[in-house]
Formats: structure tokens, sequence, C-alpha cells
């Protein structure tokens, strides 16, 4: 199973036949998702209307948090088996993963300007989104910053790995730093206790950010897939040029 | 071991010759610390109530900065090939390399503190715990640096790369180093913060150069 | 009428709910049309590079 698509030309043959199902699916599911966290959910108790957002919200970091699990274990498995694919799908993840964060963020500080009277209150939560974004930006810039794309994909999952491993001391630390330096009086974000009428559009727009995740990355693996056919025939054509 | 003391005498050999590198990271130390009164004014009380976070920052930007060097000579000129082919592993040799780093410029870091500490008005119970926040965790950084500084080896923009893929990672030292300083000046202990640096140092301990020599490895290949 | 001037307003947050859900659509149709667009340009280049065979190529890489 594990080597089975470790064949880039497979994969091509794989993702032309799934693609349109994810894309469907995912059409599907933010329809559902939209029509019930806009119209069908009554308005939160607490937090009124501004409930609302957290569909959108909430998604957007748990993303955020997958897509760099996700990158972290391509690139552990890149390194360790140096499966070809392992490699595409780290880099293909990096994107859209920064952009859940930025989302997060976006959607995050939004959130917060009515219910903490400020664009940006240094939340826990918020924080260590700001803190991952970072990291993203990291590992995309190492991975640019080489003349030889191999080098670039090798140091960027080493500093994936290293980012990864840090993740949950960062987010312990920010914890801490938070508890000292803020009344604990301050609404947290997601609220104490989900309601049943908070959950269901909850999932669904969740599942639906993971289909929408699987979508854009089988079309930046094949991209990646097609850019390295590219210059594999441009290396031929130059190395023959020169014969 | 012999390896590891081999290399230290000759890049601190190298580092006294060049001699003004570590007082460079000092003066920067100094300079980005002064700057604060100039930007928030020399009230005594809101200099006090900034210094350990000032001193912490411009602590983790003076570490930062020396670090870019720390392969980048040894890379350029071939050297760190030839260290990678000794019989001595290439763990030991980041090891070694780290130890140069933290001796050239954690500790006259950890010796200028005071000086800014007076600068900066911080209280006087304040010293104690910031001095020894420093010891503990300057080490740290030099680890989580030479990670850095061996993964950015050949690529295009090494400086500012370089802090972009390590200051996220010093935010737990700053957090906790900070802390233990403000706790203190607070009235309180701060053994849970002195101890957690302590554990993020015992844990950079064998990970860091494990990582950082795999890092040097892909930048040989 | 006055129904959908409610659903605008969200109970007085409107502008904070609807660019909430705007950036959402913008970034993520965004970033899906870069990857599709740049996935275009990359058969397209690999189509004027290898134009009979561009296929057959599959299975070198």
């Amino acid at each position: 199973m594990f080597h089975r698509f470790a064949n880039p030309a497979r994969f091509l043959r794989f993702a032309a036949v799934i693609q349109p199902w994810i894309a469907g699916l995912t059409v599907l599911l933010f329809a559902v998702g939209l029509y019930l966290g806009l119209l069908a959910s009554p308005a939160d108790y607490q937090q009124g209307e501004t409930v609302r957002m957290m569909y959108v919200h909430v998604p957007s970091a748990w993303m955020a948090l997958f897509c760099y699990t996700g990158m972290a274990i391509s690139c552990g498995v890149a390194l360790i088996w140096k499966h070809p694919l392992a490699d595409l799908a780290a880099k293909a993840t990096a994107p859209v993963g920064a952009s859940f964060t930025f989302l997060a963020l976006v959607t995050g500080s939004l959130w917060g300007k009515p219910m903490w009277g400020a664009w940006w209150v240094w939340d826990a939560r918020l924080t260590s989104m700001l803190v991952l974004f970072f990291l993203y930006l990291g590992y995309m810039a190492l991975n640019n910053a080489f003349d030889d794309p191999g080098r670039g994909s090798k140091a960027s999952s080493i500093l994936a790995l290293v980012g990864f491993v840090n993740v949950p001391i960062i987010k312990f630390s920010v914890d801490w730093w938070n508890t000292l330096h803020q009344p604990a009086s301050v609404v947290k974000m997601g609220g104490p206790a989900i309601h049943a009428s908070i959950l269901s559009p909850l999932l669904v727009m969740g599942v639906a950010f993971t289909t929408y995740y699987l979508w854009v990355l089988l079309i930046r693996i094949r991209r990646e897939v097609t850019a390295n056919k590219v210059r594999a025939l441009q290396m031929r054509q130059a190395s023959r040029g020169e014969q | 071991m012999n390896g590891f003391l081999a290399i230290v005498r000759r890049d601190l050999r190298l580092a006294f010759r060049q001699g003004l590198d570590s007082l460079m990271v000092v003066a920067f130390f100094v300079i980005a610390v002064v700057l604060f009164p100039f930007g928030v004014g020399p009230q005594p009380n809101t200099l006090a109530r900034i210094a350990p976070g000032v001193i912490w920052v411009a602590a983790l930007l003076a570490s930062m900065l020396s670090l870019e060097r720390l392969f980048q000579t040894d890379y350029e000129d071939g050297s760190l090939e030839l260290l990678a082919l000794q019989p001595v592993a290439l763990e030991i040799t980041v090891m070694a390399k780290v130890t140069v780093h933290w001796l050239t410029t954690g500790l006259p870091l950890i010796v200028a503190a005071p000086l800014l500490g007076v600068l900066m008005n911080l209280p006087e119970d304040g010293y104690m715990p910031l001095m020894i926040a420093l010891t503990l965790g300057t080490p740290t950084l030099s680890l989580i640096g030479a990670i850095g500084a061996a993964l950015i080896l050949g690529s295009r923009r090494g400086g500012i790369l370089l802090s972009l893929l390590v200051l996220p990672l010093y935010i737990p030292v700053l957090i906790f180093g900070v802390s233990a300083v403000d706790v203190v000046i607070g009235g309180f202990s701060a053994k849970p913060q002195l101890l957690i640096l302590s554990g993020l140092l015992v844990g950079a301990l064998p990970l860091c150069p494990w990582a950082g020599a795999a890092a040097v490895r892909q930048g040989l290949e | 009428m006055e129904s959908l001037q409610a659903f605008w307003d969200m109970g007085g947050y409107g502008h904070f709910v609807w660019p909430a859900y705007g950036v959402v659509a913008v970034v993520l149709i965004g970033l899906f049309v870069e990857s599709r667009r740049s996935l275009k340009s990359a058969e397209a280049e690999l189509a004027a590079l290898a134009p009979s065979k561009a296929e057959d190529t599959d299975d070198e890489t």
C-alpha cells in the first residue's frame, strides 16, 4: 500500500480518477456547511450572531495544525524512505497550510473585535497561530532558497521536523505566558461549551475544509510532478546540446 | 573527546585571531538595549518594568547575529568537508562548533548583562535570576541556532532567512527567561521557570547536534 | 425583504461576519485558481518540450 503510490505515473492516474469525486464532494459539503452555518442554525445565546464566524475560524485553525502535521509526516517519510511523492506532498501542503493559518488569524481577529473590543489580543491560541504562521513562512522560504530544488526540499524537510518537535513546546510556553499576563475573565476563543446546534455546521465545515485541502493538494502534487518532468527534459536537452 | 577538544581549540584560536567578532556581538547587544530608553522614554519605572524583556530580546538577536558564520566560513573554504570526513562523528563536530559559539557570544553576553541591568534600572532582585536564566538559556539558543546555520548552507539569502527560521524557535526560551526574572522581582520563586529552562537545555543537548549534523550532511551532498 | 435585511445585518455584527466569510472565500478560491493555473502552465510547458509523447514520458520519471 505504502509504495504503491511511490511511482508518480501511477499517482497521476490515481489522481485523475479520484479528483472529480473530491471536487464534487468539496462543493457539496461547502454548500451544506454554509446553509447550516448561515441559515439553519440559531444564534448562540452568549455570542449572538458572531458565533457564525466560528464556522470558518475553527476549521481554519484545525486545518492549519492538520496541514503542519501532515507536512511534518511527509517530510519524515521523504527523509527516511526517500519516498519521492512524500517530498512533493510536503512541498504542496505548505502554501495551503499557510493560507489556512492566515485565515485563522484574520477570522480570529475579526471575531475578537466585537468580543474583546480589539482587533488583536495576545490570546494564547491566536499567538500560537501566529508562531505557526512564521514556521510555515520559514519552511517555504527555505524550500525556495536554493538553486537546486533537491537541496531545498531536503533542508526544509529537516526544518519541518524540527519545527514539529517544537510546536508542543511553543504551545505550552505560550499558554504559560498567557496565563501569567492575562486576567482569567477574558472570553476564551471557541467558548467553554460547544452547543449541539453549533456542532453540526462546525463539523460539516471542518470536513469541507479537509476535502478542499485534498483537492488542492492533488492539483499541486500534479503540478510538482509535471514541473519535475519539465526540468528533467530540459536537462536532457541541454546535455544533448553540449555533445 | 579529543576530536571535540581539537575542534574547539582550533575554532577558538580562529575566533581570537579575528578577535573583534565577540566584541561586535557585545557592542550590538549594548546598543540594541540602549535604544529602548530613547524609544520609550527615560522614566525609571517604565525601564524597570521592561528591563528583563528588553535584555532578553537583545540577547536573542545578538546571539542570532553571529550564527550565520557558524558553518559558513568552513563551508566556503572546504574545511567543513574535511571535518565531515574525519573519524570524529559529525554530531561531535557540530557540538564543538556550538560550544565555541556559546563561548564567543553567549558568555560575553552574560558578562555584559549586569551592566545593561544598571542602564535599564533593573530592580536589585532581578540580577541573580537574570544571570542564571541567561546561563541556562543562551546555550539552548546556540544549540537551536546551529540547526538553522547548517540548513542555510549554500542558500541564496543566508542571514535574513536564518532569522526567519530560528527566531520562532527561540520563543520558549524567551518566555521562560523573562518570566524567571519577572517573578523574582514580583517576590516569588523562579524555580519552575529555571527548571523548565534547564529542561529545554537538556532536551536540546542531544537533539540539536543530531539534527544539525543531518543538516550539515545534506548541505555537503 | 426584511428578513434579508436582518440576515445581512447579522444582529449588528454583519460587518464582522461577512468580511470573515469574504476573506475565507477570497483566499480559498484564490489558492485554488493559482494552483490550477500553475498546473496548466506546467502542463503546457511539458507539451511544448515533448509535443508528441507527453503521455509516454510518464513512466520515466
